[in-house]
């Protein structure tokens, strides 16, 4: 894992101690709400419906033990016992004090951890593949060029006021793991006759205008990284549109621009970046890479895990859903859902957060990982230690055998947190996973994503949701608008709206239709819902979802 | 015909707990709604609001929501600000803990 150096120690604290006199200053007055605000929201301190809420980077979704638990620490002592794992791989947490702030920053500095560039028109935490580093099918481990992208844009003084946020994602597999089309930069790493580099895509994103990232280069040698996306950052920091908040984003600029205009305006402004960049950055590179080795692994036998798997339904069926395979054979990437139904989707105690550590430290060469799917993974776990992780997972109600099923809902904190929310979100995934868990129908059902934000801004990815549930305020009240056929994959594309939203009460089972006409309509079980999906069209769901207006189609007809 | 004004209160978030507050007749800030002052007369509600947003230094996001008479005082007319009266629904915190 990536240590901080003297360098990066010295910048946190120095953040820090400013943020420590801005919060003084505002408290005694000598600093306006309209002056403290971009400040605050600079160190990730926001203002939500009931409290303030600090957004915790967690770079490319990767953390230690030791930084778990005083994650585990700071919800214990300045928050309620719990965190919030989001999509973005932060960590936010939903009730803090605004005098309690700059000492939870301090906590995290001691940590190598900080809230730097979690908000504001800057560059954003930069996300990766979760399976990073322990993935079969990985060509190389994104996390070195996300640290690398992370020190270059942290603080760069040419991007702290961009048009708007800006979010990078970085994956090594062909199987993208980490939405890199929904992002203003997306990077794949690729291999071209034996040389490594960046298949590059821009203008991606999701909010009120949705829109799948574009190719901008096929193939990027891997050296020419920085100053390829400072090209591309730089051409959008001139051309993005700052009259219009909501036309801001880089995918409206390159929706507008055209990306073959894009692409000539990048490579000329890279032509003139190039030789600024002499190597030191391939330095730094070489020096990050050192620090992302793989872990010494244990070669261990399997008797063990075999027999267990052989005996305990329940573990059998767990590791059939939550444990994917490994790098290496004798070990596998474990993980571990924050979806039990019922619970909040993303959210863990305290004390949920101790156990994961310590596991990670027994058994897990001191690694986890945040997903942007809000689970918590244990990337690199010996398979003849599952049994005990099971049982260690079992007692801390971590358990949940649900992957990439029915009740593995990412959830926007939506109306019950966020101040910008025109319905709830939490709720509703709350009750579709403990509707399908009373109908036992998860395994029925097979791979299936939904996605639910509370309003336009799209922060839980409904757009790209196999089902994506948006809520929405219609006349005081709330309503869910349903759409299908989104992907979040290498396949990517963005939903299609099913017609009229439904009430509060009508969304659970307006998802239960949907559902079980799929059962009925597939030709195989092995069809996924998505693929029954692209092959018959909105209709039969249509009619599922409004019987009524079907006949009176026939009717017109 | 002029519109008919819906009645308001004004609210916002304490500065340093960060929490909904009610502005009251009496120039308190209340974390109960139903304490609020409420205002049927939009200049009045101008002035209050002025009022309101005059206090940096306790509270921010000063805004006029609109509100109804109830039995004890002012109550919320939108779910948004039903919510900001207790809590988030996924778990017991916020007012709803108190109440
Ligand atoms: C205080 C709470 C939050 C605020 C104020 C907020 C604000 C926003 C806004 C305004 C947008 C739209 C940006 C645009 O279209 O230009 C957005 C998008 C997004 N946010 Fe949030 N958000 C919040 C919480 C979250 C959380 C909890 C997550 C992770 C679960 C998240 C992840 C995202 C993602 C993934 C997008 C869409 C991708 C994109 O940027 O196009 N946000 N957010
Ligand atoms: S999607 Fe809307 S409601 Fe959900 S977190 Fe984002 S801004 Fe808030």
């Amino acid at each position: 894992m990536y240590t901080y150096n003297d360098f990066d120690e010295a910048f946190v604290r120095e953040r820090v101690a400013q943020f420590r006199a801005q919060v003084e200053r505002r408290i005694d007055g000598s600093l306006t709400e309209d002056e403290f605000k971009p400040l605050r929201l600079m160190n990730g301190l926001y203002l939500q419906l009931h409290a303030y809420m600090l957004r915790v980077a967690i770079p490319y979704g990767t953390i230690s033990a030791r930084q778990m638990r005083q994650l585990a620490h700071i919800a214990d002592t300045w928050d309620r016992g719990y965190g919030h794992f989001t999509t973005r791989q932060n960590i936010q947490f939903n009730w803090p004090k605004l005098r309690d702030i700059p000492d939870i920053l301090d906590a995290l500095a001691d940590v190598e951890m900080h809230a730097i560039q979690t908000s504001g028109n800057t560059i954003r935490n930069v996300t990766a593949d979760h399976f990073a580093g322990a993935a079969k099918d990985e060509i190389a481990d994104p996390r070195p060029y996300a640290e690398l992208l992370r020190q270059w844009s942290t603080d760069h003084a040419e991007f702290q006021f961009l048009p708007r946020k800006f979010k990078i994602a970085v994956t090594g597999a062909a199987h993208d793991r980490a939405v890199i089309r929904a992002h203003d930069i997306g990077l794949q790493i690729v291999e071209q006759g034996g040389e490594r580099g960046f298949r590059v895509l821009a203008g991606g994103g999701l909010g009120r205008t949705p829109m799948i990232g574009q190719v901008v280069r096929e193939f990027l040698p891997e050296a020419d990284l920085l100053p390829y996306c400072e090209a591309i950052v730089s051409v959008y920091n001139l051309l993005g549109r700052r009259d219009n908040k909501f036309k801001a984003r880089i995918k409206i600029t390159v929706h507008e621009t055209g990306i073959d205009e894009i692409r000539r305006l990048v490579e000329e402004r890279f032509a003139e970046l190039r030789p600024a960049f002499t190597g030191v950055d391939q330095q730094i590179l070489a020096g990050i890479r050192a620090q992302f080795a793989l872990p010494e692994f244990d070669a261990r036998p399997l008797d063990t895990f075999d027999a267990a798997y052989g005996d305990d339904p329940v573990f059998r069926a767990w590791v059939d859903t939550n444990v994917t395979d490994h790098v290496r054979d004798d070990h596998a990437i474990v993980s571990v859902s924050l979806k039990t139904p019922g619970e909040t989707p993303g959210d863990a105690t305290s004390a949920q957060m101790e156990v994961l550590a310590a596991l990670a430290e027994a058994y897990g060469y001191d690694e986890l990982r945040i997903s942007h799917e809000q689970n918590v993974i244990l990337p690199h776990i010996p398979r003849a230690h599952l049994p005990e992780i099971h049982r260690a997972l079992k007692e801390a109600g971590l358990a949940a055998a649900n992957i990439g099923l029915v009740s593995d809902i990412i959830a926007c904190p939506g109306m019950d947190y966020c101040a910008l929310a025109t319905a709830r979100s939490i709720p509703v995934a709350q009750e579709i996973a403990t509707r399908f868990e009373e109908l036992k129908m998860a395994h029925e059902i097979g791979p299936l994503k939904i996605k639910i934000s509370g309003c336009i801004n799209a922060c839980g990815h409904h757009h790209v949701g196999h089902i994506g549930i948006l809520g929405l305020d219609r006349a005081g009240v709330e309503n869910y608008q349903i759409t299908l056929g989104g992907d979040g994959s290498e396949d990517a594309a963005i939903g299609a709206r099913t017609g009229p939203g439904f009430a509060y009460d009508e969304i659970v089972p307006a998802i239960e239709r949907i559902l079980k006409t799929y059962v009925k309509i597939r030709e195989t079980e092995d069809e996924t819902f998505l693929q029954t999906y692209r092959r018959v069209g909105m209709d039969p769901f249509k009619a599922a979802l409004y019987p009524g207006k079907d006949k009176e189609r026939a009717h017109a007809a | 015909m002029p519109r008919k004004f819906t009645p308001k209160v004004v609210t916002a978030n304490r500065l340093m707990e960060g929490d909904a507050v009610w502005l009251t007749e009496d120039d308190r800030w209340s974390p109960d709604m139903a304490e609020a002052e409420l205002i049927e007369d939009e200049a009045v509600a101008q002035d209050r609001l002025i009022h309101g947003q005059s206090q940096p230094d306790v509270v921010v996001g000063v805004y006029l929501a609109d509100a109804k008479a109830g039995p004890d005082g002012p109550e919320p007319t939108h779910f948004r600000e039903a919510f900001r009266t207790r809590g988030p629904s996924n778990y017991a915190h916020g007012k709803q803990e108190t109440a």
